[in-house]
């Protein structure tokens, strides 16, 4: 609670120092921004709200036990594979894909497969996509990042195996 | 790639470094340069609602309905009043993340930003993005309002995905907040330590590929249509 604490005074921190600086400019600016920024701020909020307040519907009727049975340990590359479809598949905030990860680890997945699975839904889980990105950034963007993210699930479960974590 | 739009938006043109003539914009942003100089863009203006959000809605609609019909109304409030406190708690951070990416748009000069971050900065335009999504503080409300702010003042899609993805894969937020106490110290380190090269590489790869697919896939227009 303490670090998210630390995070959000490093956040507003950062607002104030840059806004600071933008007023020192040209309060003209500065004003524009601060609407700018209020104007998207609301209308982003309807589409915000119903994927944060709707996903614990979602992540309440995915069983957890069908993503961690796809996780096993001697599964090698198709495990490893499955491991990206799960995180990719995977709904839910920070909270749920880890603690996901977490029970997987516990009941025995491989080290590989979870760092693949983390991998995988920290860079294309769809609905982080849906919600988050897609309204913020230009949708072609968003598909292109998430394309060419494709192969890194992969690597980074090979660099865990090369490194001697199986 | 035509740039009319850009030079439309008169308070912010005094706003650049070294403004340029209007009619030199679209030339200059046509060989996409190191040296490109152009006046701020007006800013996208986001939709209240779109297809992502109706997929989501339906999303919702039908899981919420199982839980109701497995769990009766307890199942169903229990979950509303968890998530609505998260968001709550979201909102703040939501502001903040909205008013930076603002600031950012209206502030960076864009020539420094392409020089920086532009098409042709390299290897070092791809670390510096990776520096960049790895120190910026806040989640993805803070994110993707400041990666989107950058791609519109010249920040070309190798860089701004090398700052997503060192974002998403080695920002501090959420591994000191999340993973570190779910997860535990080892397996953080080590998904860390796997993850270290994945922005650069995911950055070059963006632009390997941006390159060759950019006109197919009309991603060209994206500053002045999206």
């Amino acid at each position: 609670m303490t670090m998210r604490l630390a995070v959000d005074v490093i956040l507003w921190s950062t607002v104030c120092i840059v806004g600071f600086f933008c007023f020192r400019r040209s309060p003209a600016i500065f004003r524009k921004a601060v609407k700018d920024g209020a104007v998207d701020f609301v209308t982003v909020i309807p589409r915000i709200a119903i994927g944060v307040i709707g996903s614990g519907y979602i992540a309440a009727v995915v069983p957890q036990e069908f993503i961690t049975s796809w996780l096993g340990p001697e599964t090698g590359w198709y495990g490893i594979l499955a491991a990206t479809i799960a995180g990719a598949l995977t709904p839910g905030g920070a909270v749920i894909g880890f603690s996901i990860g977490a029970v997987a680890l516990k009941s025995g997945a491989g080290f590989p497969h979870i760092i693949a699975y983390v991998v995988a839904w920290a860079l294309f889980a769809f609905q982080r996509v849906l919600i988050w990105e897609i309204p913020f950034m230009p949708a072609r963007f968003v598909w292109f990042r998430a394309a060419v993210s494709v192969p890194f699930p992969f690597l980074a479960a090979g660099v865990a195996m090369a490194l001697g974590r199986v | 790639m035509s740039e009319d739009k850009r030079i439309t938006d008169a308070p912010a043109q005094d706003n650049a470094a070294t403004p340029a003539p209007a009619e030199d914009a679209s030339k200059v942003a046509n060989d996409a340069g190191d040296t490109e100089v152009l006046p701020l863009r007006r800013r996208k203006r986001r939709k209240p609602f779109n297809w992502s959000t109706a997929v989501i809605a339906t999303l919702v609609a039908i899981s919420a309905t199982l839980v109701y019909r497995r769990d009766g109304l307890d199942g169903l409030t229990s979950i509303f009043t968890h998530d609505v406190e998260l968001f709550g708690g979201i909102l703040p951070r939501m502001l903040a993340g909205c008013t930076l990416g603002a600031f950012v748009s209206e502030m960076l000069p864009q020539d420094k930003v392409s020089r920086a971050l532009g098409a042709n900065s390299g290897f070092r335009g791809l670390v510096i993005g990776t520096a960049f999504g790895a120190l910026l503080p806040g989640g993805p409300f803070t994110a993707y309002p400041v990666a989107s702010a950058l791609l519109t003042v010249g920040a070309d899609f190798g860089a701004v995905i090398a700052m997503v993805t060192s974002w998403v894969l080695i920002g501090y937020g959420r591994a000191i907040s999340w993973e570190l106490p779910i997860l535990g110290t080892d397996f953080t380190i080590w998904r860390i330590i796997t993850c270290l090269p994945i922005p650069v590489l995911a950055g070059a790869l963006g632009r390997f590929f941006y390159v060759r697919l950019a006109d197919r896939l009309n991603l060209g227009d994206i500053k002045r249509a999206d």
